[in-house]
């Protein structure tokens, strides 16, 4: 932290004298929880768009608390796995709810997640001074990514085995070695007990770097503060409000909207994004005759079998989540929010467009108009980034911005200073 | 639109003003109180389904009391059951062995029950083969004389007569007596279920 926070620490605890005076000497715990959690400024255009953050950091805490529940009833080992889920769905108490939270709260975690991610795309928050930020949350994305596969390969049912199988075969498209990195994923020659084993072990393992990871995106987060709708940076204190009460009463608005939602399919549809097949236990030598991975992982999976070669396969769907960490300098466009962007505004909309194209297309067995469909789907999805974001660059104009949150109307007098200012950002 | 913003500034402001000397409870306090306490209410039911989930779940229940045939176990013989993932001693005890812990004076025990207290039928002593020190499983004393018979624990040398009450040693209370019941001409005993 800087110094200036260090003396307004030492003034808080130079007030009063007691118990807390003396752990807050040694810890500044309470001034840190106030300093990013309560004082912490924050532009006060925020909408809604801004709740995800925290209902992401909610979702991790629901799935690690559900998660060392369940854990204390699964067993990982083939004999059993299943069995000890079922085990858990009708005779620990509350074993149903646990799991139905569990297995919805990482559907919930993947929409939250993709808002997110579409908030930051739409409003430019990847850009200058915030890349490392971005960047961090897209580890964040393929931690989890990681995670929820793991997961669902544990109740050992057909489609957690053939998901295992499809995936980590992925690996082998690797020239040379992929064979023996295969193998030693799997510790044998198929995916069987040893698989199971280090799949649990890092399914329990990486939620707590998730949470560490976190972290960091939260201090590369305070470190320039929240981007906002307007996308310019705040010019002074009249353009913040304190974090408490303004958003955390925001946010516990918007989770009560989203709790909602996964509550309704909790206890009223928990199956709704759940494979049937995957109430039968694995069976190593029987294949379900269409195999889909779970929906969030669609577009990426259409990316994959779009190309008819294994190992360009493999990398142009790697290729589509690393081509995100490259984003900050695609798009080198001084003005960060689509707002002010009619031109990538559109191309928003049909990137969005088409990566539900490419959901679509992931949904759907490989033949007739899919393969086409999905080909051109993953053509546009490189295209967008590739091509016509740095063209953007180039020839959308930089319009006049608003001279600051406070005064978000652009008048004439404004219009010239505005342009100035984005000059100076670019 | 300033006069809307100093209008709603005021009614805000008003009852808490600081210049006040009698702050009064606005309808800002009563929704911040009634909210928070709603809140924290559902936040402390949602516990609960995590906390029952690691109680014994409903099959660990089911399995709560066991049935014992006990027509082949012979006068002074001990025979050692498992219920709920502990032993437990039935003793069918003889007429002299009877007599001898019934003549055991309450004034010399540490935890002082009557024999009868403890058994529901003289001649069958059930006790869960628990000691009450720590937790280690007591032995029979056999070829002792007759006043000596009953358990010892290995692990602290604790004591137990043939009532399963503590005689001597670091252990506070008799052997717990489990709820049971005779069934089937007294050739069963049903372990779990109180008759």
């Amino acid at each position: 932290m800087t110094n200036n926070d260090s003396k307004s620490v030492s003034d808080q605890v130079t007030k009063g004298a007691g118990v807390g005076t003396w752990i807050e000497e040694r810890l500044p715990v309470m001034s840190f929880i106030n300093h990013s959690l309560r004082d912490y400024p924050t532009p006060k255009n925020l909408s809604y768009a801004w709740n995800f953050g925290s209902l992401l950091g909610i979702m991790l805490v629901i799935m690690i608390a559900t998660g060392l529940m369940l854990s204390m009833h699964y067993v990982a080992d083939t004999t059993l796995a299943f069995d000890s889920v079922e085990h858990l769905m009708r005779e620990v108490n509350y074993g149903w709810l646990l799991r139905y939270m569990h297995a919805n709260g990482a559907s919930m975690f993947f929409i939250l997640v993709y808002i997110h991610i579409a908030r930051g795309l739409y409003y430019g928050s990847y850009k200058s001074p915030r890349e490392l930020l971005w960047i961090i949350g897209v580890v964040i994305f393929l931690m989890m990514m990681a995670t929820a596969f793991m997961g669902y390969v544990l109740p050992w049912g057909q489609m957690s085995f053939w998901g295992a199988t499809v995936i980590t075969n992925l690996f082998s498209a690797i020239p040379v070695v992929g064979e023996s990195i295969v193998q030693w994923l799997w510790g044998g020659f198929s995916v069987d007990n040893p698989t199971l084993q280090k799949f649990y072990s890092l399914h329990y393992l990486l939620p707590f770097l998730i949470l560490g990871v976190t972290l960091i995106h939260l201090i590369a987060l305070h470190q320039f503060g929240s981007n906002n709708p307007l996308g310019i940076d705040r010019k002074g204190p009249e353009d913040s409000i304190p974090f408490h009460p303004y958003y955390t009463i925001k946010d516990l608005y918007g989770l009560s909207f989203f709790m909602l939602i996964y509550m309704y399919l909790v206890f009223f549809n928990p199956n709704f994004f759940g494979e049937p097949d995957n109430y039968i236990p694995a069976n190593p030598m029987v294949t379900p005759p269409h195999i889909v991975p779970e929906w969030y992982f669609l577009p990426f999976y259409a990316i994959l079998r779009s190309i008819p070669n294994k190992l360009m396969g493999v990398i142009a769907m790697f290729g589509s989540i690393a081509i995100l960490f490259a984003l900050p300098w695609l798009d080198k466009h001084p003005v960060r929010s689509a707002k002010f962007r009619p031109l990538y505004r559109i191309f928003f909309w049909v990137f969005l467009v088409n990566c539900f194209i490419l959901g679509w297309v992931g949904a759907n067995p490989p033949e007739g108009n899919f393969v086409l469909i999905g080909q051109l789907a993953t053509a546009y999805y490189f295209f967008h980034f590739l091509v016509l974001i740095p063209f953007l660059n180039k020839f959308e104009p930089v319009p006049p911005l608003p001279m600051s949150i406070s005064k978000p109307v652009i008048s004439k007098s404004a219009k010239t200073a505005a342009s100035k200012g984005s000059k100076k950002n670019g | 639109m300033s006069d809307t913003l100093d209008s709603l500034d005021s009614r805000d402001k008003c009852p808490t003003d600081s210049s006040d000397p009698t702050p009064q409870a606005t309808r800002r306090d009563f929704l911040y109180l009634t909210a928070g306490a709603m809140g924290a209410v559902g936040a402390g039911a949602a516990t609960i389904p995590f906390i029952k989930s690691m109680g014994p779940a409903k099959d660990v229940l089911a399995a709560s009391t066991v049935d014992v045939d006990i027509a082949n176990i012979k006068q002074g013989e001990v025979m050692t059951t498992m219920w709920r993932g502990k032993p437990v001693f039935i003793k069918h005890r003889s007429p002299e062995e009877i007599k001898d812990v019934r003549e055991i004076p309450l004034t010399s025990l540490k935890d002082p029950q009557t024999d009868e207290a403890r058994t529901k039928n003289p001649e069958w002593l059930v006790v869960v083969g628990v000691c009450t020190h720590l937790g280690c499983i007591p032995t029979q004393r056999k070829n002792v004389a007759a006043a000596e018979q009953g358990w010892i624990c290995s692990c602290h040398g604790s004591k137990y007569d043939d009532s399963g009450r503590i005689i001597s040693g670091p252990a506070p209370k008799n052997l717990d007596v489990p709820g049971y019941k005779f069934m089937n001409d007294n050739k069963v005993i049903r372990i779990g279920e109180d008759a």
